[in-house]
């Protein structure tokens, strides 16, 4: 038996509008603290603002200063290097553990559990243990040094030279278990029969993995390869907690040299302008993966 | 139960597709109307419409002659049994069943009096504490009609709720269906791509093409007369013949031209003969249906041409054996009872039954006569 | 593939077994280095156990160290952690669900872009909001305190949250919510009902994820709350960092034990759910 029909056009009234109103409030909060905020941030990168923020447009004043910044040119560099390593690596160490994993291991669960579980930890955590590994005089150097190798020397951690390398030893060890879980879904996801066929075909294991497997693996690959950049770019936790930066400036990267020159420094012009650079990076860099992405997916 | 109008309704997607468009459709209290057609044809989207999960985008609808564009689904006083049966997955077959009537504050001994109706007449009393993971799939789909039933409604939809069934069970769901709505007189609107479906279960059919009627009337008028060729190679298992063939004059006859490897003959057509002089000289598409060609025995009237054809291959089917000849350079089937048959190589006489046949235009694709 | 053992399978275990002691090393060394003495860490190595097990670093991280200008251990930046992350998780978590259902089962004009538009929050480096962010907590006098910080999880946790639940919802077929308002259930009795009763695996996949990111975040922690208020990942790192005098090795990895412990107990006790929010949230569609 039906209401009458006020009633029921309200019922569908509200249907229409209940779904609407329910997700305003978060689209709401998106179009602020996101969208706002990086006009703000960007509003800022134009001012001359100090200490206070100061909204009358400076051109391009801080960016010239960010750009004959020594230190924004080696943290920018530090970043490619640890990026460019820290993805490099993420992805060989985690795709050989898949594979690896893959050959239907009898401790597989207890395994996988022992590669990922440094994703569950901060890195500021993952900073603090490597830290002490890689102490010059009392980690991995005196281990080495104990067993008899008396001239070995690992002071990375304090050598200027070397310091952003750490950071990769420790950025591997935690995020390369992850990279590891996602390729091994994907090898499992792949259809038993297409295998099968291989082997009928006489292929053997290692070229059915590299000829079949792998290749079919780009989407994942895709999508790993956007996270890592993501977490490259952002890193910031780690560097803090291992080495701060240093020694010195040595080790900066684009999200410490923002955190001070903003927070600490009383820069803001300049650090609104760092941060914005750290956008326009993430952009150049997941717009053409996403689009190579979509387009992969349409072609397979 | 209501009558329902559907009245020139179109709906345009944003995008500007347009899905439907002008769809006019009337049927009594207690009718059974079938949506058939190809995918994609848009008889879904007329049964969302029909139960207000879906807009208008012009035209009505109405329900027992009062409009119900504005209203909502729970307001059209409809019920629904969907092609994936969508029973509730967390709540028993008895919570199922009940969870309209609970949601419209129906009273507990009215539910439950109406649960055991339901159930008994679906014979899904012993399943009533079961969850729907625990249950096959012609056991939903009895629960999901039992929640149909529960509801008492004007109006039942369905969309296509046979497709998920495999072929034993379907044709067993479909009696119970036709069953059903002879006890209820209940008026039912289903949507089939199964034109076999369509056949048995409706008193009216309404064959859509492309957001368009194609045409609307009782199952045994649309497969006698169809309005174009799409309802004609659409409706009828094996379909149609469409032979292309040239209408000559011959004496006092018109007729079609038909020939084989073997030579020619003028089938000559008892239609209207004004109709046809029009077509005297050109092309067109003669229909005619497999069980109209068959073999010299099985046909039951006199008088009727014979042909002498020969046999590509054939297809014993039990009941009958579907021979296949070549016409015209096209495939025709034709239906012969299983002993007559001849053999593939072989010639074999064939009888026309004329008079059953239909002629097209190959432009329009319209029925000429 | 072989079962039996061949020169192939050995070398496969092989490999997997040092990658484990790879893994497994650090935790070895954050254990074995928190149980020693100062003097059992000068004098041996950190490969090496305790000579002599000891707990006296555990209560001093918990209770006595200084992390910067105070000196009274993390406890109090552990219950700044719960206080923090427990509501954050709680709210993000059911915004995410419901904003989810609406993105998947209620779909309208826009509803796609707009739902694109809010994963784009996901992807920036918070760098860009950090500054206005600072000053609208200014405004709002929540600066420095547990409350902004929850703030700003929640506000920045949601879209991932959302991401997680719609990506649930959409394999639930849209003909249960067509029959269910044919029943004539309305938006939340379908969403409470219906869908609720079959959420329980994302709702534990989206938990789990959020309390790790929330519970390790840093970032927020270092710029939005100093001093009282603090997050212990900050306050381990002001621990570590600040070297006044002599640098207490064992005090530093038991700090950093506490401070991971309860994310390393969820992935114990909760791991594959964990690793399906992984895969759920990061391999796009």
């Amino acid at each position: 038996m039906s209401g009458s029909s006020s009633q029921g056009s309200l019922h569908a009234l509200a249907d229409r509008w209940l779904p609407k109103l329910v997700l305003s409030p978060t689209l709401a909060a998106s179009l602020i603290f996101v969208y706002g905020f990086i006009a703000w941030t960007g509003w800022l990168s134009f001012t001359e603002s100090r200490l206070m923020p100061r909204y009358e447009w400076a051109g391009v004043v801080q960016y010239q200063a960010l750009f004959e910044n020594e230190r924004w040119w080696t943290a920018a560099a530090n970043l490619g290097i640890f990026g460019g390593l820290f993805i490099l690596f993420c992805l060989l160490v985690g795709l050989l553990m898949a594979v690896l994993l893959d050959q239907k291991i009898r401790a597989e669960g207890a395994l996988r559990t022992i590669y990922l579980y440094p994703m569950a930890l901060s890195f500021v955590v993952t900073g603090t243990a490597w830290k002490w590994m890689l102490n010059p005089d009392m980690g991995l150097q005196k281990v080495v040094v104990d067993l008899g190798f008396t001239d070995f020397t690992f002071d990375w951690l304090v050598n200027p030279d070397m310091a952003i390398y750490t950071v990769v030893i420790a950025g591997v060890w935690q995020s390369s278990g992850f990279v590891m879980a996602l390729f091994l879904a994907g090898l499992r996801g792949i259809d038993d029969s297409i295998i099968k066929a291989a082997q009928v075909d006489g292929a053997s294991l290692p070229t059915i993995y590299r000829r079949i497997l792998i290749p079919s693996l780009r989407p994942v690959f895709f999508s790993v390869l956007l996270i890592l950049s993501h977490i490259a770019i952002k890193s910031f936790d780690l560097v803090m907690a291992l080495t701060g930066g240093g020694p010195g400036n040595s080790s900066d990267v684009p999200a410490i040299f923002m955190y001070q020159f903003a927070f600490t420094r009383g820069q803001l012009g300049v650090g609104a302008a760092s941060a914005m650079m750290m956008l326009f990076t993430i952009v150049a860099v997941l717009v053409p993966l996403m689009y190579m992405e979509t387009r992969s997916a349409k072609r397979v | 139960m209501a009558a329902l109008s559907i009245n020139n309704v179109c709906k345009t997607y944003a995008n500007g597709t347009d899905v439907l468009k002008g769809i006019n459709i009337a049927i009594e209290d207690g009718e059974f109307l079938i949506l058939v057609g190809p995918s994609g044809c848009g008889k879904s989207t007329l049964l969302n419409m029909i139960a207000g999960l879906d807009d208008i985008s012009s035209g009505d609808i109405a329900i027992g002659n009062k409009r119900v564009n504005e209203l909502s689904p729970k307001d059209r006083d409809i019920a629904m049994v969907f092609q994936s049966y969508a029973l509730y997955p967390s709540m028993t077959v008895r919570e199922n069943i009940s969870f309209g009537l609970e949601i419209r504050k129906t009273p507990k001994a009215d539910i439950d009096a109406t649960v055991k109706r339901v159930a008994e007449m679906l014979q899904i009393t012993h399943l009533l504490e079961r969850k729907p993971g625990q249950m096959s799939g012609g056991q939903r789909q009895r629960v999901a009609m039992g929640r149909a039933l529960a509801r008492n409604p004007a109006i039942f939809l369905f969309d296509e709720p046979l497709s998920n069934l495999d072929a034993k069970l379907r044709v067993e769901m479909r009696t119970e269906i036709k069953l059903m709505h002879q006890r209820l007189k209940s008026t039912i609107v289903y949507v089939t791509h199964d034109q076999i479906e369509a056949m048995t279960l409706g008193d009216k059919i309404a064959v859509m093409k492309d957001g368009i009627v194609q045409q609307f009337g009782s199952p045994q008028d649309i497969y006698d007369n169809p309005a174009n060729l799409f309802v004609a190679g659409f409706i009828g298992s094996p379909s149609m013949n469409f032979i292309p063939a040239t209408v000559v004059q011959s004496g006092s006859d018109i007729g079609v031209k038909i020939c084989d490897d073997n030579g020619c003959v003028v089938l000559p057509l008892p239609h209207d003969k004004a109709k046809l002089a029009a077509f005297v000289g050109k092309e067109v598409i003669f229909g005619i249906r497999p069980e109209q060609i068959t073999d010299a025995r099985t046909a039951y009237r006199e008088g009727l041409p014979v042909m002498a054809c020969h046999i590509d291959v054939i297809e014993p089917t039990g009941p009958d054996t579907l021979v296949f000849v070549s016409l015209n350079n096209t495939k025709v089937c034709c239906r012969t009872h299983p002993t007559e048959a001849k053999y593939p190589g072989e010639s074999m006489d064939l009888v026309f039954d004329v008079s059953k046949a239909v002629l097209f235009d190959p432009q329009t694709e319209a029925r000429i006569v | 593939m072989f079962k039996n053992l061949t020169v192939g399978r050995a070398l496969v275990y092989t490999a997997l077994l040092l990658m484990a002691i790879y893994y497994l090393l650090p935790l070895y060394v954050m254990l074995t280095t928190s149980f020693k003495s100062l003097d059992d860490i000068r004098e041996g190595n950190m490969l090496a156990l305790p000579q002599l097990w000891q707990g006296g670093a555990w209560s001093k991280a918990w209770a006595e160290a200084c992390t910067g200008v105070e000196c009274n251990g993390m406890q109090g930046f552990f219950w700044n952690s719960i206080k923090m992350t427990l509501p954050a998780v709680a709210i993000s978590t059911l915004l995410g669900a419901v904003n989810g259902y609406v993105v998947s089962m209620w779909r309208f004009r826009g509803s796609d872009a707009l739902f694109t538009m809010l994963l784009v929050g996901c992807f920036i480096p918070f760098q860009v909001v950090l500054l206005p962010m600072a000053q609208l907590l200014g405004l709002l006098g929540l600066a420095n305190t547990t409350a902004g910080l929850v703030l700003v999880h929640v506000v920045y946790g949601t879209a991932f949250t959302t991401l997680f639940f719609r990506n649930f919802y959409i394999t639930v077929p849209d003909e249960l919510v067509k029959a269910a308002r044919i029943d004539g259930a309305g938006f939340w009795t379908i969403f409470f009902r219906i869908l609720l009763p079959i959420s329980g695996p994302i709702f534990v996949v989206c938990i789990i994820w959020q309390f790790t990111q929330i519970w390790n975040d840093f970032l927020f922690g270092v710029v939005f709350a100093s001093g009282e208020s603090q997050p212990i990942t900050v306050a381990l790192n002001n621990l570590v960092n600040t070297s006044t005098g002599v640098k207490e090795y064992n005090v530093d990895m038991a700090a950093a034990i506490i401070a991971a412990l309860p994310t390393l107990f969820v992935y114990m006790v909760a791991g594959r759910y964990f690793v399906r929010g992984l895969t759920a949230g990061a391999v796009k569609g």
